[in-house]
């Protein structure tokens, strides 16, 4: 307690106040008029010099806690007064933060209220930040002292904690979008305006069943179903041939769950260009045999599905691997004793079993392909989609936010919905095995009448998967797709060539730039989305506390958000004050976090609950509190967890576009909008020399992360080891 | 219970020189020889890893033999899997269907067997009474207790009326309390409708309890088939009087034989019993706890090292030259103070000679 107090004061006395230019790690404000200049002033000197008097009432709360300093917790009076002070503190700090912006007041009754001074603040810096925190934990520890959760401070905190940035950083800005979407030019708020912009024919438009175009509401949807429905079969038909058949390459297919990881989104766009497109190979051959004309088939729906199915198969396969071997097989062995054949087995217990991941499987191909942002920009010709429209909306030259909102909106509602679908379609059945003991046996293998054909569509897609991928490498190193094919390491050089002088070396490629902001940003955020993801994590499986599942849906909650949505939300929320982080690379990072959180989320509760719940408690009853448990048997154990969500979000950071694109500036500049950037002037050569490199410094992240994993061994009964690595 | 239409087509398991290898050379199953006779109930019993397992789902057809043959009712199944099979199994985990109903579990196999929607209906609803579920048809199996699943599985399994039905560690996952119940229950389903059951277990008390015949496996061979009874008074060797019951395994050594009888001596104390063709020489006595006399005028000079009342009689650790064995007594009223002195001899009954070793 005496620590976050001491923070309070540093943060109100010592530190700057305000965001300072340069970003957070500039510190050139200690050296030009510290503490005095009003830029960089802590809020004790401003106020001393009669500025910013509202920050004034802030010293009521923190002087409250010195009050209690020597009593004991069970004191009523300490909880009261730490709560009081908390609350006090941290409400103060938020009512003045958006009450106050640069302009001076943000609602008109303020200005009624106090006149029209000649106040303005910017958006909160070290101080501010340093004060907040404090309050929220002496909101806490207040709390825990009251006797919540068993009174564990800890805990307390960490809640809390979780709470107010996924408030701050999700919930926040997608309301603040809402909102925005019944603002008027003039700036009032109007449901009319809202409803001329959705009910747009450009959004609904149903022309495509008369030779016109439809609206992109439309297309995103049926391209989201198809998408959806495809990649669900396919990842079907990848996982029982790696499970449920003797074929012989089922290691080269188990290989492809790696691809979409490792993948920038629009990269199979790129390649099914190289072969479909105008002067792509296979077009050219055909063309030549049949002595037809090239089309531009390929740019539309037809071009955009195919990128899609091809690049979210593999997710689909790697959801739906899992849910196939988790069929107990001792379930199969029954209906087999039962007297049902092969195909029954397969058809009334195999395939009920996997209906959870199949409606997963169907749901994450659908969340994609609305999200996905990169192959509809490259291949998406006159189809548009949401999230392209979205883009445009904000960049193109009719800068509309409203219109913005309104399409993020019905994005959101669409994948929200079928996040719901899918809860309905699973009802209320069980489909988890009722004991998990004795599973002993073998997945029977799959009928003939069905192995055939699934293991033919099977190797085909992966062969066709191979092709793409080999036309990316191929295509880095031709000099210009279908006009000059003679190879050269040109766009490589071009991109990433170094010169060697006598202050050291000087990166004179032009990717660089955008290469060392990615892999830098991408750094950043990977730890911190681990610990927020982790921690949660151990909130949701080890404690019980109120609105748990709350808590649940608002932490997942932002992977149901395509990407596009939270790019536009945050530059919409994050442009004033008081978190004014826009164009900086706190916004990327802070993006990162909360897209990939959840991926941390799940790691961490997927093997947590594989670790017995007395080892905490055992280390509770010797004396540990729930900070020293979490960090001293709880870590140590999830150190593959860890692992995999540090890299796995260092990667995702890495090929994320839908939502960069709308965050990044000329000072930090990502590599995937970048080459998007290069795609939009025709420089493919560069764009896919660029993802080719991409690919092989994630591919190197990934396989370090597979030799620390293999090394990081735990000592377990041997019975979960084999159940993990099977 | 008896006034069931559930019919009994019990028929023989025969087992010829049947042996299971996995991948190259993992020998789960060495060449055996069984035969388990028409209304009988066998079991297989020995520790995790003998093999048992691996013969119980041979019989079911979900492993196949690798060589020999099996033999059900007077059809060779060998090469038929376990659709084709006239078998049902009740799987340790119980392996119900987690998406069906309890009454569609109990169908299942019906519908698969050629009979109509209606007579499958009334035949599940009819095994479901006989294992004392009834009224539970449309719960899901994750709305009963363990002890309940159970049964839901033994039902599923009855109503095919099969020619053999197997149990794989079917009380594994239930309490101790439950248990003996269910265990009694199994047994006495199996007697009224004279079923061929071959039933799996690690522990030995339950094998005595249920069987009519003990089949004990060994590294992947049977070591020994007999009657509860046979197993218990007369194993054949020190790892069967070990495994079934507990026994002391003393060295002794047989100094005459004559007829069928023999003297063994140990310490210079001497004791008569069947000689079952062992020659003069060193011999393993195997002594169950209850047998062993304490507190005689002659015999084996020993102390008490421990002594441990757990109501219904005295548990005795006693240790001498011939090492440590474990004895326990019925009078709990005079217990022996552990350090006192004693001699300790043998029982007429009971006592049996081993091979050495």
């Amino acid at each position: 307690m005496i620590f976050w107090i001491i923070i309070g004061w540093v943060g109100y006395c010592l530190l700057p106040w305000y965001m300072v230019e340069g970003g957070l790690w500039s510190f050139e404000w200690l050296f030009s008029g510290y503490p005095f200049d009003e830029d960089f002033a802590p809020a004790l000197f401003l106020t001393a010099q009669g500025e910013k008097l509202w920050l004034v009432p802030l010293l009521i709360p923190l002087a409250l806690p010195l009050l209690v300093l020597g009593k004991p917790k069970s004191d009523p009076i300490y909880a009261k007064i730490l709560i009081l002070a908390g609350a006090l503190g941290f409400g103060w700090l938020i009512a003045q933060g958006f009450g106050i912006g640069i302009r001076g007041f943000n609602f008109d009754w303020l200005k009624a209220l106090f006149g029209e001074p000649k106040i303005r603040q910017f958006g909160m810096g070290y101080g501010a930040m340093l004060c907040a925190s404090a309050f929220l934990f002496l909101l806490t520890q207040g709390i825990a002292a009251r006797g919540a959760v068993n009174g564990d401070v800890f805990v307390v905190s960490a809640i809390g904690g979780v709470i107010t940035i996924v408030t701050a950083f999700v919930f926040f800005p997608i309301a603040n979008m809402l909102f925005s979407a019944f603002v008027t030019e003039k700036g009032a708020y109007s449901v009319f305006v809202f409803a001329s912009k959705f009910f747009d024919d450009r959004l609904w438009g149903l022309g495509c069943f008369w030779g016109a175009k439809c609206g992109a509401a439309w297309n995103s949807l049926f391209l989201a179903i198809l998408v959806g429905l495809i990649t669900t079969v396919l990842g079907l038909c990848f996982a029982l041939v790696v499970t449920r058949s003797g074929f012989r390459f089922k290691r080269g297919m188990r290989a492809l769950t790696v691809l979409p990881i490792i993948t920038p989104p629009f990269v199979i766009g790129l390649a099914l260009i190289l072969l479909f497109g105008l002067s792509g190979s296979v077009t050219v051959f055909f063309a030549d045999l049949f002595g037809v004309q090239p089309t531009r088939w390929l740019y539309g729906m037809p071009g955009v599905l195919i990128a899609q199915t091809l690049a979210f198969t593999p997710i689909a396969f790697l959801v739906l691997i899992g849910v196939v071997e988790g069929v107990s097989p001792s379930m199969e062995e029954a209906a087999q004793t039962l007297r049902a054949n092969r195909w029954q087995t397969f058809r009334t217990v195999s395939l009920p079993l996997m209906r959870p991941g199949l409606a997963n499987a169907f749901l994450l191909g659908f969340i994609e392909s609305m999200a996905d942002f990169g192959n509809p920009l490259v291949l998406g010709g006159n189809f548009d989609v949401l999230s392209t429209e979205i883009f445009f909306a904000i960049v193109g030259a009719q800068y509309d936010q409203g219109r913005a909102a309104v399409l993020a909106m019905v994005l959101l509602f669409f994948t929200l919905s079928a996040f719901y679908a899918q809860r309905a379609w699973l009802g209320k059945k069980s489909y988890t095995t009722v004991s998990g003991k004795g599973d002993a046996g073998v997945h029977p293998l799959m009928p003939n009448g069905l192995a055939i054909p699934v293991v033919a569509i099977a190797t085909i897609w992966a062969l066709f998967t191979a092709v793409v991928y080999g036309m990316i490498i191929y295509g880095s190193v031709v000099e210009l797709w279908g006009v000059n094919n003679t190879l050269t390491f040109k766009h490589y050089v071009t991109a990433f060539s170094v010169r060697f002088e006598e202050e050291g070396i000087r990166w004179t490629g032009a990717a660089w730039d955008s290469f060392w902001t990615t892999i830098s940003i991408a750094a950043i955020a990977a730890p911190l989305t681990a610990a927020v993801g982790l921690v949660t994590a151990y909130l949701l499986t080890r404690q019980n506390f109120a609105g748990k599942n709350a808590f649940e849906f608002g932490t997942m909650l932002s992977f149901a958000i395509p990407g596009t949505v939270i790019g536009v939300s945050y530059i919409l929320a994050f442009n004033v004050p008081p978190i004014e982080i826009t164009g900086t690379g706190v916004i990327l990072v802070v993006s990162f976090i909360f897209r990939n959180m959840p991926v941390g989320v799940r790691a961490g509760i997927a093997s947590m609950s594989q670790l017995d719940r007395s080892l905490d408690e055992s280390s509770l009853t010797l004396g540990a509190n729930s900070w020293q448990t979490f960090r001293r048997v709880i870590l140590p154990l999830l150190k593959p967890a860890i692992l995999a969500a540090l890299v796995y979000s260092f990667v995702r950071a890495m090929t994320a576009i839908s939502a960069v694109i709308f965050l990044v500036s000329a000072e930090y500049d990502m590599a995937t909008s970048y080459i998007i950037g290069r795609v939009e002037n025709n420089d493919y050569g560069l764009a896919i020399a660029y993802s080719t490199t991409l690919i092989f410094v994630m591919l190197a992240a990934v396989g370090l992360l597979q030799f620390l994993v293999g090394r990081v061994q735990i000592g377990r009964r041997t019975q979960i080891g084999a159940e993990r690595t099977t | 219970m008896t006034d069931t239409n559930i019919a009994s087509k019990a028929a023989p398991v025969r087992f010829e020189g049947v042996s299971k290898v996995f991948g190259k050379d993992v020998v789960a199953v060495d060449n055996i020889d069984l035969h388990v006779e028409a209304g009988k109930l066998a079991t297989l019993l020995g520790p995790s890893g003998c093999g048992k397992t691996t013969t119980l789902r041979m019989i079911a057809g979900l492993e196949m033999a690798s060589s020999g043959r099996i033999v059900i009712g007077d059809r060779d199944v060998t090469k038929l899997p376990a659709t084709d099979r006239d078998v049902s199994m009740v799987f340790q985990s119980y392996a119900l269907f987690p998406h069906m109903s309890v009454l569609e579990n109990v169908m299942y196999g019906l519908t698969f067997s050629g009979f109509d929607k209606g007579e499958a209906r009334s035949r599940a609803l009819n095994g479901l009474e006989l294992v004392g579920l009834k009224g539970f048809d449309n719960r899901l199996p994750s709305e009963l207790s363990g002890g309940q699943q159970q049964r839901v599985a033994v039902a599923r399994a009855l109503v095919l009326e099969p020619q053999v039905l197997l149990f794989d560690e079917p009380l594994s996952n239930l309490d101790a309390k439950l248990r003996r119940q269910v265990r009694e229950d199994i047994r006495s389903i199996q007697q009224d409708l004279g079923l061929t059951v071959v039933y799996v277990t690690h522990d030995q008390e339950e094998a005595l309890a249920v069987s009519d015949e003990i089949v004990v496996m060994r590294n992947a061979a049977i070591a020994q088939i007999g009657t509860p009874r046979q197993l218990y008074d007369a194993p054949i060797d020190r790892f069967v009087a070990d495994f079934i019951g507990e026994a002391n395994l003393i060295d002794c050594k047989i100094v005459e034989v004559d007829g069928d009888q023999a003297t063994i001596e140990i310490e210079g104390h001497r004791h008569c019993l069947l000689s079952r063709d062992l020659p003069v020489g060193p011999a393993t006595l195997a002594v169950r706890p209850s047998r062993i006399l304490i507190g005689s005028e002659t015999g084996i000079p020993a102390r008490v090292a421990k002594a441990t009342y757990v109501g219904v009689r005295m548990e005795y650790t006693l240790t001498g030259a011939f090492g440590q064995v474990f004895a326990v007594q019925d009078d709990v009223d005079d217990p022996l103070q552990p350090g006192t002195d004693v001699k300790m001899a043998f029982a007429d009954r009971g006592p049996v000679l081993l091979p050495e070793g």
